[in-house]
């Protein structure tokens, strides 16, 4: 039996199944007892109590804490952008242009994500502001943080869309509004990477890169991850393709749990 | 991966020429060539590139993801074609870029195809659909690029607009997996055929209850805008049931 086997394949229908277990260490170290002892036997049963436990006890976050979860994204971005247009070191033209554009769309995505929480009659987060002590003051270093917004903004939007399947406001799909913030998020992105002289889609490579961009591409599915529906895209679709193919044209979610980290955008919000 | 048993899809719905011909020509064309290719087996020859068959998706998963299958194979053509052929003021770099998105594009195409298994519309046809690309102009890199921008604007709304259609929420995952990519292509290609566009108000609304969201294409309106491109009649009337 192969548990590790069994949630990745969990963890392609339920983005947060490595959170589930996170705080559950100590089941997984009674299991690696189990085996030790050569009580094979018992690993199923251990591997069931496994997940009733995973799923029984851990609920679905709800639609306003998903669109909260959201929304503090949203807000940080805001607030981040709002930091470097203040700070004066952004070049003016086009880079100026496409900062101005961005923070827009951020602003947009604020309003409509806090108008939909109140229709739902859920409270919006509010306050949510870019730690000071982590702004960088040159420009080349808040380009690298802005990438490090946008491409866990793009990996966080896909870690809940399971969550807002079927989910409405009135007659609007949540779902649908979050894959049309989610592709926004994608292009902004591209264009951050860009300006940085970086490709537009992720390499393989940047999953091993320093913090704090290093931390956006890593987590239970790293960004060089090759291997999609238990298809190794390398080596078993009839041609052979290069893991950095592989892992660019796919992009992987983060969890919750993952971006709210320390390491991650978690570590970006004020306290 | 989810159990594709449950289509009413019928891979060979691109089957004879005669019969095909009698199809398109009646009302409920959708449901004769369902109906009607499911039984052929005295005939299998299947249909050589351009035919004038209709393709019929189904409304489901299945013919969701042949949706998508079919966008994959005209990206990637679009891309090979350019790659073959590059413009004569194309860079390095621009032809770098698209054999990246060309990769990218092929692992689509054959990762549909893989998951897609005897339900993928083309399978047991002989011959590929070729693609027209007349109405673009390849020969320079503002073309390349231009074509390439309404292709990947097309497949972010289309890939939008079919998200919530989707009853597997695996599916769901692997779709979400390629948009962003996409997205990421499609704010590349913009910016390369006009500076600073990777997000433009004709993409992403600057007002309105849309403001700061990306584009919905309904499969219908995705349907139409590949007409022009795609050697069949494409009918996804099906999918905007779901």
């Amino acid at each position: 039996m192969n548990i590790l086997r069994i949630i990745e394949q969990l963890s392609e229908v339920d983005a947060d199944v490595l959170g589930r277990f996170d705080s559950r260490r100590a089941v997984f170290k009674s299991l690696g007892n189990t085996a030790k002892m050569g009580a094979l036997a018992a690993a199923p049963v251990f591997v069931s109590s496994l997940f009733s436990k995973a799923y029984g006890q851990t609920t679905t976050p709800s639609v306003v804490e998903v669109l909260n979860y959201a929304l503090t994204l949203e807000l940080l971005e805001e607030d981040f952008y709002k930091k470097m247009t203040a700070a004066g070191r952004v070049p003016a033209g086009a880079a100026a242009g496409a900062i101005a554009t961005i923070l827009k769309h951020e602003t947009a995505h604020v309003k409509l994500l806090s108008d939909t929480i109140r229709a739902l009659n859920g409270t919006p987060v509010t306050n949510v502001k870019f730690k000071t002590s982590a702004f960088p003051a040159d420009y080349p270093t808040q380009l690298v943080v802005a990438q490090a917004l946008e491409d866990t903004g793009v990996r966080a939007y896909k870690g809940q869309a399971g969550n807002l399947l079927g989910k409405m406001a009135g007659t609007t799909s949540l779902l649908q509004v979050a894959l049309q913030i989610h592709s926004v998020e994608a292009r902004h992105a591209a264009h951050i990477r860009g300006m940085r002289m970086q490709p537009a889609w992720i390499p393989a490579s940047d999953s091993n890169l320093p913090a704090p961009l290093g931390p956006v591409y890593t987590g239970a599915i790293r960004e060089d991850n090759v291997i999609q529906s238990n298809v190794n895209i390398t080596s078993q679709l009839g041609t052979p393709y290069s893991a950095n193919d592989a892992a660019a044209s796919f992009d992987e979610i983060l969890t919750m749990a993952e971006v709210l980290d320390a390491s991650r955008a978690g570590g970006l919000v004020q306290g | 991966m989810a159990d594709l048993a449950d289509t009413s899809f019928s891979g060979r719905a691109l089957r004879r020429r005669t019969f095909l011909r009698v199809a398109s020509a009646t009302a409920a064309s959708s449901a004769l060539v369902l109906a009607g290719c499911g039984n052929d087996d005295d005939d299998p020859t299947p249909v050589p590139n351009g035919s004038t068959g209709t393709l019929v998706l189904a409304g489901n998963d299945t013919g969701i993801l042949n949706l998508t299958y079919l966008l994959a194979q005209i990206q990637a053509s679009l891309y090979q074609k350019v790659v073959t052929t590059p413009p004569a003021d194309f860079t390095a770099a621009d032809t770098a870029a698209f054999v990246d998105m060309r990769d990218h594009e092929v692992i689509y195409r054959e990762f549909y195809k893989s998951v897609l298994g005897t339900s993928a519309y083309d399978n047991g046809l002989t011959t590929a659909l070729e693609f027209n690309f007349t109405t673009y102009t390849l020969t320079t890199r503002k073309g390349a690029y231009e074509a390439a921008r309404t292709l990947e604007d097309l497949a972010v709304g289309a890939y939008n607009g079919l998200g919530r259609r989707l009853a597997n929420s695996s599916y769901l995952r692997l779709l979400l997996k390629i948009t962003s990519v996409k997205a990421r292509h499609a704010a590349f290609v913009r910016d390369q055929a006009e500076p600073n566009s990777f997000a433009g108000p004709d993409v992403i609304s600057s007002t309105g209850n849309q403001a700061g969201l990306d584009t919905i294409k309904t499969p219908v309106e995705v349907a139409k805008l590949l007409a022009p491109l795609v050697p069949v009649v494409l009918v996804a009337d099906n999918l905007m049931t779901l």
